[in-house]
């Protein structure tokens, strides 16, 4: 079953394509030269797309090219004709190819990219191309002209960020505003470069014709490369912290994938609870190492589960877990919440309260075997007053009702048990 | 370069000279002053930027080159110096360069004889690459916007650009740094082209809008997608380096561990990658194997270390808790996608050709080649270097067991690529831990060992 918002946004994306085709199908296509052009680079910039871990826009070229076609008053000087039903059209039918490799070996989310695509050049057309070839802008020439530009694209942008987001949450069922404000963040980053390099190639082309397409370009795919190297470091970096956090379960004093789980869980409730991404990300190299520390211990804590010491072992086990983090180099708020981990709620930082709470819930629930993960949340809920943080357990109880709704494909409310789904005290009901 | 040679002193200062040269027509020049003033404070103003935001992106290397966007000698806001030499005089051109480089912080003395280098060797490169786009009529063409003719005088200013630099850098390469002087030209022309080149498109479209009637602001634009990349890539560095710091330290946890003196793992690591060049494997196999020897050894993280520094006879069964290591080790590293083929040298990397090793008793090319590589390579270094209850043995001696093994022990293949390389090249291992002045991110040594000491 779809999500209302999904349908929707599909839904008016295949309503402007089907009518801006029938339009450009009826009058004819105007200008065809610079219609093939732009289309060739919206074609190559999508051939060049790529699925990264971070960044938000993953065809930037693409993107670049269509807002340009979007945005394009003159060509070599002579004033162009094409209005917005011939810019989407021309700007789907590339994107469409360009997407057949990607959809062939079955990568990426092709819908929700092509429905964006579409529905942000409309947007742009929308506000550009009629002003235009009426000539309300005939007057609007040198520096104003740019400016007038670069705001329309910063609102497109604006736009897509608050679709993507309103994709995001309805695949994923994030809260809202943080994945807005991750959107908005990556704007910053690729989305200017993206912005400048549309308007700059809807100038140029304006000024020395088509040949001003290949030449900027480059300047953008080095943009993209330099994001591509950037995200293959990080997922190895991340992949290295992986191995060295299984490095306690090699040596026998946590269990097998006890990290790992760790890490997933911690990453969900941070997400839930509303934290950006890059704390997710020192939450989550926190979540990995958070056991690092019993290496120091001279024998193993049966079965390593902390939880169960007394406190001033656990904050010392923290402390030498903080110390090894802070030799490996990495992050050094990493090393603070390895550290932090085990104080009362009231004195940590906020990733520390999850890593603790979330640590404590895998330790219980793996102890006490079938129906585990109910006696665990009531235990956490039993220790609110002083070691786990109310907000947090209650948010785990979310992330693992909704993770149990995923699994067994049954909407949450409808058959899960009463302790995960009553909030306080509501786990005494527990089977 | 602590002190600099009088040589180098005297390269520089005649760098300078020429610079001056170039400048000289520049009392006469009756040309856009407004255009030289905006692109010179622009350019001092984003070298500024540089420094405040990326910190730690220019590679200590040497004296003038930086190290930044995907090789690049120049700043991210190189475009506005090809757009200068695209746009005016050559002298003005030179001029542009010249505030911004004297400005800049070098990071490591002598100071101020960095900052005149730099604005120097950029006023001399600038200078070239503005004359031969004149000469070739490029200022026709980008005031008429003649596509794609345009293009040609660009291209040649370009490759102008990049050789002047690439002559200036490998002098003071040799001269300063005392590289030697076969070696202080190779490879730098073709590392820099492709990415001045893409610099000398973005120059060339913000010269072409700057004349159009869109006029400087649609020029500046230009510059952003630059800014964004170059600042991408000062990350791509930091998280590199934070990501070799960690390894790092994680191999110095196992070397003192295992009671090597420290950079046993990095040894093995610079042996696995003479035996695999000598094979005339690729550069990214000779990488691979790198990381193989450096990581052979992880699992003992997982072995306890009473056991590693046993003095006396070890019984069987504390044998066998010593000879699980190398599945510790696969185990740990399965999950690192770059590895590739170390996973398996990591595993196997105590087989030997005769089927008597451990873990699985492989036997001759059953065993995969990079595992017979490493082998090598660790019982070399294990043999040439002092552990906490041997003394080393010296590398003739090392040798000749190697060779008296061959067969047995090790891929007989191996060992020869081993000897061959050990003659050319002899044995000066350079750790990187041991070197000052790198020690960014890498932790004080033997505190891992510390906390793990009791284990």
């Amino acid at each position: 079953m779809r999500h209302p918002s999904v349908v929707l946004v599909h839904g008016c994306a295949a309503l402007t394509a089907v009518a801006a085709l029938a339009h450009t199908l009826w009058y004819g296509l105007d200008e065809r030269g610079p219609a093939l052009a732009f289309g060739v680079l919206v074609v190559a910039g999508e051939l060049a797309r790529w699925r990264g871990a971070e960044e938000r826009e993953s065809a930037p070229l693409g993107a670049a090219g269509a807002l340009a076609y979007a945005l394009l008053g003159a060509n070599g000087g002579e004033p162009t004709r094409h209005g917005v039903a011939q810019a989407v059209t021309v700007v789907m039918a590339a994107a469409l190819v360009g997407c057949v490799p990607h959809v062939a070996r079955g990568r990426g989310s092709t819908a929700d990219h092509l429905a964006r695509r579409l529905l942000t050049v409309a947007f742009a057309a929308v506000c550009f191309q009629p002003l235009y070839n009426r000539g309300a802008l005939a007057e609007w020439s040198g520096p104003p002209y740019v400016l007038l530009l670069v705001a329309l694209l910063v609102l497109t942008t604006l736009c897509d960020a608050v679709l993507a987001a309103v994709l995001a949450r309805a695949r994923t069922g994030w809260p809202f505003g943080p994945l807005l404000r991750d959107e908005l963040r990556a704007l910053l980053g690729i989305g200017s470069a993206v912005c400048a390099t549309g308007v700059v190639m809807s100038l140029a082309v304006a000024v020395v014709g088509l040949w001003a397409l290949p030449v900027f370009s480059l300047p953008l795919l080095l943009t993209q490369l330099a994001f591509r190297r950037y995200a293959a470091v990080r997922t190895t970096y991340r992949q290295t912290i992986a191995s060295l956090a299984r490095a306690t379960e090699i040596a026998g004093y946590t269990p097998a994938g006890h990290a790992r789980r760790v890490a997933e869980l911690s990453r969900a409730v941070g997400r839930e609870l509303g934290l950006s991404e890059p704390e997710l990300t020192v939450l989550e190299y926190a979540a990995l190492m958070h056991d690092i520390g019993q290496l120091s211990l001279v024998d193993p804590v049966p079965s390593g589960a902390t939880a169960v010491l007394p406190a001033e072992e656990q904050r010392r086990i923290a402390l030498l877990g903080g110390a090894v983090v802070r030799q490996t180099g990495v992050d050094a708020r990493v090393a603070v919440v390895v550290e932090r981990q085990a104080d009362p709620y009231r004195e940590q930082p906020v990733s520390a309260r999850i890593v603790r709470a979330v640590n404590a819930y895998e330790e219980k629930a793996r102890e006490a075997g079938p129906g585990g993960p109910l006696k665990a949340l009531e235990e956490l809920r039993l220790g609110t007053a002083r070691d786990y943080q109310p907000e947090v357990v209650e948010s785990l109880a979310r992330v693992l009702l909704n993770q149990r709704a995923v699994t067994s494909g049954v909407p949450p409310g409808d058959s899960a048990p009463a302790a995960l789904r009553v909030k306080g005290g509501g786990g005494r009901t527990a089977v | 370069m602590g002190s600099v040679p009088a040589w180098a002193r005297g390269y520089v200062a005649c760098v300078v000279m020429a610079a001056l040269a170039c400048l000289a027509p520049l009392p006469d020049l009756r040309g856009p002053w407004g255009a030289v003033g905006l692109l010179a404070a622009l350019y001092a103003g984003c070298e500024q930027i540089t420094r405040c935001r990326f910190p730690g992106r220019r590679a200590p290397r040497d004296i003038g080159t930086y190290e930044g966007s995907g090789g690049c000698p120049l700043g991210w806001h190189s475009p506005l110096l090809l757009a200068g030499a695209f746009l005016l005089s050559p002298a003005a051109a030179a001029l542009v360069a010249v505030p911004g480089a004297l400005l800049a912080r070098a990071e490591r003395r002598p100071r101020g004889l960095r900052r005149v280098w730099r604005a120097a060797r950029l006023a001399v490169a600038v200078w070239a690459a503005s004359r031969t786009h004149r000469a070739l009529g490029g200022e026709d063409t980008v005031v008429t916007h003649d596509f794609p003719y345009a293009l040609a005088p660009a291209g040649a200013a370009v490759l102008v650009l990049c050789a002047v630099l690439t002559l200036l850098d490998g002098g003071i390469l040799a001269l300063a740094e005392r590289v030697p002087v076969r070696n202080a030209w190779r490879g730098l022309f073709p590392r820099s082209i492709a990415p001045v080149a893409v610099h000398g498109l973005a120059g060339l479209m913000m010269a072409v809008l700057w004349h159009s009637h869109h006029g400087p602001l649609a020029a500046l634009l230009v510059l952003l997608p630059m800014y964004v990349s170059g600042w991408v890539f000062a990350q791509y560095h930091r998280e590199r380096a934070a990501h070799q710091a960690t390894i790092r330290a994680l191999v110095q946890a196992v070397d003192i561990k295992d009671g090597y003196t420290r950079g046993h793992s990095e040894r093995v690591g610079q042996a696995s990658m003479m035996i695999a060049r000598e094979l005339g494997m690729d550069d990214e196999r000779v990488e691979v194997l790198r990381f193989a020897g450096i990581l052979h050894d992880v699992g003992k993280l997982g072995v306890p270390t009473r056991l590693l520094r046993k003095n006396g006879p070890l019984t069987p069964e504390e044998r066998r808790v010593i000879e699980l290591h190398p599945e510790y080790g696969h185990e740990m590293v399965r999950g690192i996608g770059f590895l590739g083929e170390a996973r398996a040298a990591i595993l196997h990397h105590h087989e030997r050709m005769d089927g008597s090793g451990y873990p699985y008793g492989l036997a001759g090319h059953q065993i995969p080649e990079c595992a017979r590589v490493v082998a090598v390579a660790d019982a070399f270094d294990a043999m040439t270097s002092t552990r906490s209850y041997g003394r080393a043995r010296p590398v003739a001696t090392a040798v000749e067991e190697l060779e008296r093994c061959a067969g047995t022990h090790f891929d007989p293949v191996m060992v020869q690529a081993f000897v061959r390389a050990l003659e050319r090249h002899g044995w000066r291992p350079a750790v990187t831990a041991d070197a000052p002045g790198q020690s960014g991110n890498v932790p004080p040594q033997g505190a891992p060992a510390r906390a793990e000491a009791g284990s």
